[in-house]
């Protein structure tokens, strides 16, 4: 293997990287000014890269062929499949931020410029084969993600958004480090692949804190319970835009790294971590939903929602099979598509005075004022809620339906029943803006990029939506097969 | 048979009627709605003369892989076909029961409607079991917000509890239907009827399904849910509840729990006649005390339903076949009685039943419809009640004859809660002068009323052309739980002949001939009786 084929794997990093560094000159030149343009060659820098990403997963790349730089990373199905919905996720969340901080007097080329290296990050870490490159992704999304979230510098919540998230990810960040030192000592390699091999025979104590540590660390990234503390915190203080992109993209790079660690790195050892997952799935989903009851800020609730959509995936995590690795791919992603359809809608609610409503009083009888929004989040709502004919139905069908193949069934059953729960919130969610009276203070907002992504979000997870579920099945569980090398 | 995708085009109607409904004005919604609902009802009409009665068990069939996981499968037999006759039949009556009463959001209500139209039938058609749960499971949302947007005072707490119970009931029973996909390799629901599933896992998956069908039943003690929905639920929601959604459990039943898990079924035969027994005589006994009419006939549809389940559980055709008639007797009779109160709710607009009396004065012609279809909810003869009770308590009666008793008093309690409403709304004295001063009814609940009325009696007079396309589909199903049926209680032996009567004493002839004034009637057909 030479050098030429391995740049040649990661061309997509290559254009982020180059695309990155030139944006990051023409916002230093450029001035304010230039955020328009800097925003506009971003999301086109990311739609390049992920045109280069398809055929990795058409052609439904893995194995060795796929290792690039000597086992550092792998361009398999797997991580292009994650990278795409990566990129899609980051080019939303460029498309809505103008709309947002433009009314502030807000709007930075430095926002696409950091959303771009965020995202270079993420590539990085779904694509990682050993654990010195997971630990530079997760690093370098993270260092640019700190910055997003206290990106409007004024505003004392976003502040502290920005460094409760510095401080609890440091420390995330260190619990990852030292079970990865754990395992590198009682494993003598770093690669996923010799971790593997060196795990076949049994699991001594050491490396066992070490896998135990490492899932940790990855569940502080993830938001899954008991890590999940600063989510709500952060999701609610950050500038809404941020939060969509943190709800999105970044959830989906960890779960899939997740996936990853535990699957093939750890993935000889299964039975070893699958009861910690079934754990934090059930706990995900179970504090998922009772923390979201007694929420009043909509952003809050939204963020105790993708603590308890985590669980969900979790599941399919906890299935560790092919077909349970494809539903979570599955889930994660009509997942996006709802956290960005339904952060998009709150978004777009503004008072008179153009500023953002964010609770649920300021929403009251919202489907009077303004059908459109409340149709869409109506829709979002019972998606998020798993009830038919809405995809997200689909997508809990499919992880439950791992679990069983799985023999997981009392998991299944439980999990499902804690669903009902999480019903609660959100078809409180419709109530407050369906039976109540209408206070008439959401009255404006919402640019047309905006409308865009929610009408797309909202016909996506419709029952339209159902026509493309054979696509895409065939295209998660080719990338799930990426994964799982041998089968 | 692949021929006219009639079915699909029963569901397009509605659909395109709720979505051109979300974008007109009032008025138009109405016509719009109206006019989708009759296109459905002409179609259903058009379905039932098509059915070839002992033809081919699945009719107009259609199939279509669209999807991941299952497929769009389309597909009717003669217990589908009532039933979706039925849905297609309230639909457009639903319509107009609301055309005046409904003032708010009128686009959006129709819009919720057509919607459900278009679940029902969906329901009844789906040949996938996943498409089926779609369908069943969607329904949630337009019932949700019908209740939540158009219902009552306490309308909120009603459409939660609404939705989370039945959501609770649901879950499981997914979970059930993929572990027997996984079982069985496909959720084709004909292939999956003749599949036979280990008995120990029949248990889980009836107690699943039974967790979900008796929930939407309902069936006692998990029915509390219903009374308050249908109180808060505008009239037409209620008639649609009552009418159609409450049959959801019934067919579920008979279409999964019965013939997919026959062993199961009959294991837990006990548990179903226990919970009817029960349902029927508590539930006519709250009957009684209700002052609010709504609620009043919410319980009594708990009741009735409680025949239903114990039907569907006599493992013999005369029982499912009752079971079958009950449903669709309830469902325009009770559908019927949610009209005739809102009738005088939307004069009075309360539902309670003091603030009535003597409406037989000023509103004769409504007092006679109401009597038809109270007389219709006892089961009086020549309505389809009495043909309902009769064939289900004939069949539960192989069965259990101790059941058949508790659920007979129920008829009798039912007579009680009924007339006493009867007389309490529409005779007596004319307590109230506003209720008093009301006109009778206009043209357009004659219009709703005089079909429901027409096919009541036609039901009680001539249930074979219900009956009949529903046959062999029945048979089918008793000759698939066959191998399972429990032994009745009533084991009826032929005795061996005995020589003389029960009463015959040797050597006392002539000397009883002072008491024979008493004994006559006994003597007569005995043999000492010959020898006088």
């Amino acid at each position: 293997m030479d050098y030429a084929t391995s740049f040649g794997l990661i061309i997509p990093e290559l254009v982020l990287t180059g695309s990155g560094l030139v944006l990051l000159m023409i916002a230093a030149f450029g001035g304010e000014k230039a955020s328009r343009l800097v925003s506009i060659l971003a999301a086109v820098a990311l739609g390049a890269a992920g045109s280069l990403t398809i055929p990795a997963l058409a052609n439904g790349a893995g194995g060795d062929a796929s290792m690039a730089f000597y086992g550092q990373i792998s361009a398999d199905a797997f991580s292009a499949f994650a990278k795409l919905l990566v990129y899609a996720a980051a080019i939303g969340c460029l498309m809505i931020a103008p709309g947002f901080f433009g009314q502030r007097r807000a709007m930075k080329p430095e926002y696409p410029v950091l959303v771009l290296f965020a995202t270079l990050g993420m590539s990085i870490m779904v694509s990682a084969t050993d654990l010195m490159t997971l630990y530079i992704g997760l690093e370098l999304n993270s260092l640019a993600a700190y910055v997003l979230a206290s990106f409007l510098r004024n505003d004392s919540r976003s502040a502290e958004a920005g460094l409760k998230y510095f401080v609890l990810g440091a420390l995330a960040s260190g619990i990852l480090l030292y079970g990865m030192s754990l395992t590198y000592g009682f494993t003598g390699t770093t690669s996923f692949a010799g971790i593997r091999a060196a795990q076949e025979a049994g699991l001594s104590t050491g490396a066992l804190f070490g896998l135990i540590f490492v899932l940790a660390g990855l569940a502080f990234k993830i938001s899954a319970v008991p890590f999940h503390m600063w989510t709500p915190d952060v999701y609610q203080g950050a500038p809404t835009p941020v939060t969509t992109f943190f709800a999105t993209a970044p959830k989906v790079a960890a779960v899939a790294l997740t996936a990853r660690v535990a699957l093939d790195a750890f993935g000889s050892q299964a039975d070893a971590w699958r009861q910690i997952v079934i754990f934090a799935a059930l706990a995900s989903i179970i504090v998922g939903a009772l923390g979201a009851i007694g929420q009043n800020n909509l952003k809050r609730l939204l963020a105790y929602s993708s603590i308890n959509n985590v669980g969900f995936i979790l599941i399919g995590l906890a299935a560790a099979t092919v077909e349970g690795a494809s539903a979570m791919l599955f889930y994660l992603t009509t997942y996006v598509v709802m956290s960005l359809g339904s952060f998009v809608a709150v978004l777009m609610l503004r008072n008179g005075e153009g500023e953002n409503l964010e609770t649920f009083e300021d929403i009251a009888g919202l489907s009077s004022t303004r059908p459109g929004v409340a149709l869409c989040l109506l829709a979002l709502m019972f998606s998020l809620a798993g009830i038919p004919p809405l995809l997200g139905f689909w997508a809990k069908v499919e992880v439950f339906n791992a679990a069983i193949q799985a023999g997981l069934v009392p998991l299944a059953v439980i999990g499902i029943a804690a669903s009902v729960i999480g019903a609660f919130y959100y078809i409180k969610f419709v109530k407050v803006m369906y039976f109540e009276e209408p206070v008439g203070r959401a009255t404006k907002g919402g640019s047309a990029a905006h409308w865009a992504i929610l009408i797309i979000c909202t016909l996506l997870i419709s029952p339209l939506g159902f026509l493309l579920t054979r696509g895409l099945q065939a295209m998660t569980d080719t990338a799930a097969a990426g994964l799982f090398p041998g089968v | 048979m692949e021929g006219f995708p009639i079915l699909s085009l029963m569901l397009l109607v509605p659909l395109v009627g709720a979505v051109l409904c979300m974008f007109v004005n009032a008025s138009t919604a109405r016509w719009v709605a109206l006019i989708a609902t009759l296109i459905d009802l002409v179609l259903g009409i058009s379905l039932w003369l098509n059915f070839d009665i002992g033809g081919a068990q699945w009719q107009f069939t259609e199939r279509a892989n669209l999807f991941a996981g299952f497929e769009y499968a389309l597909g009717i037999d003669g217990i589908a076909l009532m039933l979706i006759m039925l849905s297609v039949f309230l639909m457009p009556i639903c319509i107009l029961a609301s055309w005046t009463s409904v003032t708010k959001r009128v686009g959006e209500y129709m819009a919720a409607f057509l919607v459900m139209e278009l679940l029902m039938i969906g329901v009844f058609a789906a040949q996938d079991i996943l498409l089926f749960y779609i369908f069943f499971e969607a329904g949630l949302i337009p019932m949700y917000l019908i209740i939540g947007i158009w219902g009552g005072d306490d309308r909120i707490y009603a459409s939660f509890k609404f939705f989370l119970y039945t959501l609770l009931g649901s879950v499981v029973m997914l979970i059930a239907m993929l572990w027997m996909i996984q079982e069985a390799g496909t959720s084709s629901i004909p292939v999956l009827l003749q599949y036979d599933f280990p008995p120990e896992a029949q248990t889980w998956l009836w107690l699943a399904f039974f967790a979900s069908f008796a929930v939407k039943m309902p069936m006692w003690p998990v029915h509390t849910w219903l009374p308050a929905a249908h109180v808060q639920a505008p009239t037409a929601g209620s008639v649609i509840l009552a009418g159609v959604l409450l049959k959801l459990g019934g067919y579920g039943f008979i279409r999964f729990s019965l013939p997919m898990f026959p062993e199961a079924s009959a294991q837990f035969v006990w548990l179903v006649f226990g919970l009817s027994m029960i349902a029927v005589v508590v539930t006519s006994l709250i009957a009684l005390v209700q002052h609010d009419m709504k609620k009043l006939i919410a319980y009594s549809s708990v009741a009735h339903m409680a025949i239903v389940t114990a039907g569907l559980f006599a493992f013999n055709s005369q029982g499912i076949e009752g079971a079958m008639v009950m449903m669709l007797s309830h469902g325009l009779v009770s559908g019927a009685l949610f009209l005739c109160v809102g009738v005088i709710y939307d004069r009075l607009h309360t539902r309670e039943i003091a603030r009535y009396g003597g409406l037989a004065t000023n509103m004769p012609r409504y007092a006679l419809f109401f009597l038809l279809f109270t007389m219709a909810s006892i089961g009086l003869p020549g309505t389809s009640g009495f043909v309902a009770e009769f064939i289900s308590l004939a069949g539960i009666y192989q069965m259990s004859s101790t059941t058949t008793f508790v659920l007979t008093t129920g008829i009798i309690l039912g007579a009680g809660y009924m007339l006493y409403l009867y007389r309490r709304v529409v005779f007596g004295e004319q307590k109230n002068a506003d209720a008093a001063a009301m006109p009778d009814m206009n043209a357009r609940e004659w219009l709703m009323l005089a079909p429901v009325a027409a096919a009541v009696l036609w039901m009680g007079v001539y249930p074979e052309s219900f009956l009949a396309p529903m046959r062999s589909d029945i048979a089918a199903i008793e000759a698939r739980i066959a191998r399972a049926t429990p032994a009745g209680d009533a084991q009826l032996e032929a005795g061996a002949p005995r020589d003389h009567a029960a009463n015959y004493m040797a050597g006392e002839h002539g000397s009883g001939h002072g008491a024979e004034g008493e004994h006559g009637a006994a003597e007569e057909g005995g043999s000492e009786g010959a020898e006088h």
